[in-house]
């Protein structure tokens, strides 16, 4: 049983604002019955049309987007369409004192929501997110639940996600029949790599050598194993000797045909990782 | 709050009477069965008389129980030991339905270079037998198909898939651990190679299972070391759990017709109801043979998680088909499999009632679950479209 908090439980229970309204000023629909979870917001404005008095929902969905939704039509209301748009997924989830991390695409979904809804009612294009299944801008990275990669960066970036199953768990991409997954990856490493860029723009502070081996070994356990024995392969750390790395390969990666680009492969990571002085060396041992 | 617990393909209540069974195994009766001594001896006797009791239950004979941890082992255990006493067969049958124990074992299988073929099923969750015929050939080590489905109850013709098998020399293994102790099974006139039913599902208590063996069937051991269970299954022996396996099968035997009709009445009655009361349901496998304690209701507009949340309130303990429930993002493979549309496959609830389920539990959802389907319907945006058409 998810181990939802009692704000949680208690909006699920007693959800505010479920209904709809009538002369609503902005309408913002996202999700669908095949995605397993579906909000529709209503919104109603001030005379002056600057601030939110009312809002109102309707979600399709699990315990915690029936929570999410009552929660965030709560939160916007006296807020302006600008502040709105500042309430983030986090601030949905905090909330309601926490979603369990597999649950953080029903506060997305929460988010998407309104932003949908304000930019339709500032007749601007609404956010290309894809989560509704209509071909938008971005490329299509998850088929099943017709996600983009604009979206996919964007939930990365502000969730500082760092691993393919986070951004499931934030955006179901990649939940259902797991083909994009390696594209995720790819994904997460232009955002973080984007990151580090901006980082190393900064004066580089120098590694100590002992700092240096234990990153080429942490790289090695965290980014570049995992993904031989994705492929039924695996490596051995051999030896460090200044910038020289010495790996020797294992089960289907010994004799493989290919492991001089296996070879190339970890010491392109570890040059973006580590320090791009890095050779690496294929060893027998 | 009473508990109204209808979530017995999860797990089943201990029955009294196997508790009992089992008790002095812990404080009094500790010793190994395979000592030289009394204390063991006697132990042993009781190992003895569990595995004749389980035995009865099958219809097999006492050599062909090897007793396991659980289910999942026992499935495991059946499908390796088919791979290792056929080292050149590379093809596995099983189909899209069965339970993870089975289709993950299987679907790693393709990694390490096996063909796997996974039978369909039709809209009601129904083998075809022309499919398996055309599937299986003399690469095939074995064919795992499940007795029956622990998520709508369906029924696959065991014996006839078996005999079409055993034709092209394959083994064939079922995980019948829904099946056994709610429809009876006889294994002295079956095809049946391996059979695979575990504890907690028959009111005996979690960690424990058995792998039926048939006499002259060919078998490599899974966990190896001592000698126990012949040499199938290394291990001390689980002594307390296998006495109370023994208990539960033999209370199942005895009482298996009288209860399994009671049983269907109250499900039927359920589904009766339960389809008159609201509007716009389905029953997944309705139109198959079912086992008599299961039921798997659609409901459109709604998803799973929002209506067990409302059941548990009330204190109703069921199960879902629901993608929410389970941390994983589609709805479950079973009723994807046979084609259940999304509009329902979220909004699927499972029943599954034992012998101590009682008409008052009955009343209770009969009562309780129309009324949380209308205030989920009236929340959802497309259930509101759908009242408003009304």
């Amino acid at each position: 049983m998810w181990d939802y908090t009692d704000k949680v439980k208690e909006h699920f229970l007693n959800p505010r604002n479920v209904g709809e309204i009538t002369d609503a000023d902005a309408v913002g629909e996202v999700g669908s019955l095949a995605c397993g979870d579906a909000l529709k917001l209503f919104i109603k404005l001030d005379e002056k049309k600057e601030r939110i008095v009312d809002a109102k929902f309707q979600t399709f969905g699990c315990g915690s987007a029936i929570a999410s939704s009552s929660a965030l039509t709560e939160m916007v209301k006296g807020k302006t369409l600008d502040e709105a748009l500042g309430v983030t997924n986090q601030e949905i989830a905090d909330y309601l004192g926490g979603l369990p991390e597999e649950k953080m695409h029903c506060s997305v979904m929460g988010q998407e929501a309104l932003e949908a809804a304000i930019a339709k009612y500032r007749g601007v294009e609404a956010p290309k997110h894809g989560h509704d299944h209509v071909e938008t801008e971005g490329e299509i990275v998850c088929k099943c639940f017709g996600l983009t990669d604009l979206f996919l960066k964007k939930v990365i970036a502000s969730n500082k996600l760092t691993t393919a199953e986070q951004v499931t768990h934030f955006t179901k991409a990649g939940g259902a029949c797991g083909g994009c997954i390696p594209k995720i990856k790819e994904l997460i490493a232009e955002v973080t790599g984007e990151e580090k860029k901006v980082a190393r723009d900064k004066p580089a502070v120098k590694l100590t050598n002992l700092r240096k081996m234990q990153l080429i070994q942490e790289t090695l356990e965290n980014e570049i194993r995992p993904q031989l024995w994705a492929d039924g392969g695996d490596l051995e750390l051999i030896d460090i000797d200044g910038p020289n790395v010495q790996v020797a390969f294992r089960k289907a990666c010994a004799g493989c045909a290919s492991s001089g680009y296996t070879a190339k492969f970890v010491e392109q990571k570890l040059r973006e990782l580590v320090s791009s002085d890095i050779n690496v060396q294929e060893v027998q041992g | 709050m009473r508990e109204i617990y209808l979530d017995n393909n999860a797990t089943t209540k201990v029955d009294e009477r196997v508790f009992e069974e089992m008790r002095p195994y812990f404080c009094e009766l500790y010793g190994n069965p395979s000592s030289m001594h009394f204390f063991g001896g006697q132990v042993q006797k009781k190992v003895d008389e569990a595995r004749g009791r389980v035995a009865a239950l099958l219809g097999a004979l006492p050599d062909e129980i090897v007793f396991t941890a659980c289910g999942t082992e026992s499935d495991n255990a059946a499908i390796r030991s088919a791979l290792e006493v056929f080292p050149e067969k590379r093809h596995v049958i099983t189909s899209r339905i069965e339970h993870p124990a089975v289709l993950t074992q299987c679907r790693n299988l393709t990694k390490r270079g096996y063909r796997v073929t996974e039978l369909n099923v039709d809209g009601e969750g129904r083998l075809d037998l022309k499919e398996l015929e055309a599937a299986v050939d003399d690469d095939t080590a074995i064919v795992s198909l499940m007795y029956a489905n622990n998520e709508t109850g369906v029924v696959f013709p065991i014996e006839e898939a078996a005999r079409i098998v055993k034709k092209k020399g394959a083994l064939f293994h079922t995980d019948a651990v829904q099946a056994v102790g709610k429809i009876p099974l006889n294994m002295a006139e079956s095809a049946v190679d391996m059979l695979s039913l575990s504890g907690h599902k028959l009111h005996a208590p979690k960690g424990v299972g058995v792998l039926y063996v048939r006499r002259g069937t060919p078998f490599r051991p899974f966990l190896v070391g001592g000698h126990q269970e012949r040499g199938r299954r290394a291990g001390t022996e689980n002594t307390a759990s296998i006495i109370a396996m023994g208990k539960a099968c033999e209370i199942a035997h005895l009482h298996m017709d009288e209860e399994g009709g009671r049983v269907r009445e109250m499900r039927d009655r359920l589904q009766r109801e339960l389809t008159s009361l609201i509007p716009n349901t389905r029953i997944n496998g309705g139109g198959a043979e079912r086992l008599p304690n299961t039921l798997s209701i659609a409901m459109e507009f709604v998803e799973g998680e929002g209506i067990l949340l409302l059941l548990s309130e009330k204190g109703i303990c069921a199960s879902s088909g629901s993608a929410c429930t389970s941390g994983s993002l589609e709805p479950s493979h079973v009723l994807r499999a046979m084609g259940v549309p999304f509009t329902c496959a979220h909004g699927s609830i499972r029943f599954s009632l034992s012998r101590f389920t009682t008409d008052d539990d009955i009343d209770a959802v009969i009562k309780e679950l129309p009324p949380i389907i209308s205030r989920l319907r009236q929340m959802s945006p497309f259930g509101r479209e759908f009242l408003a058409k009304q």
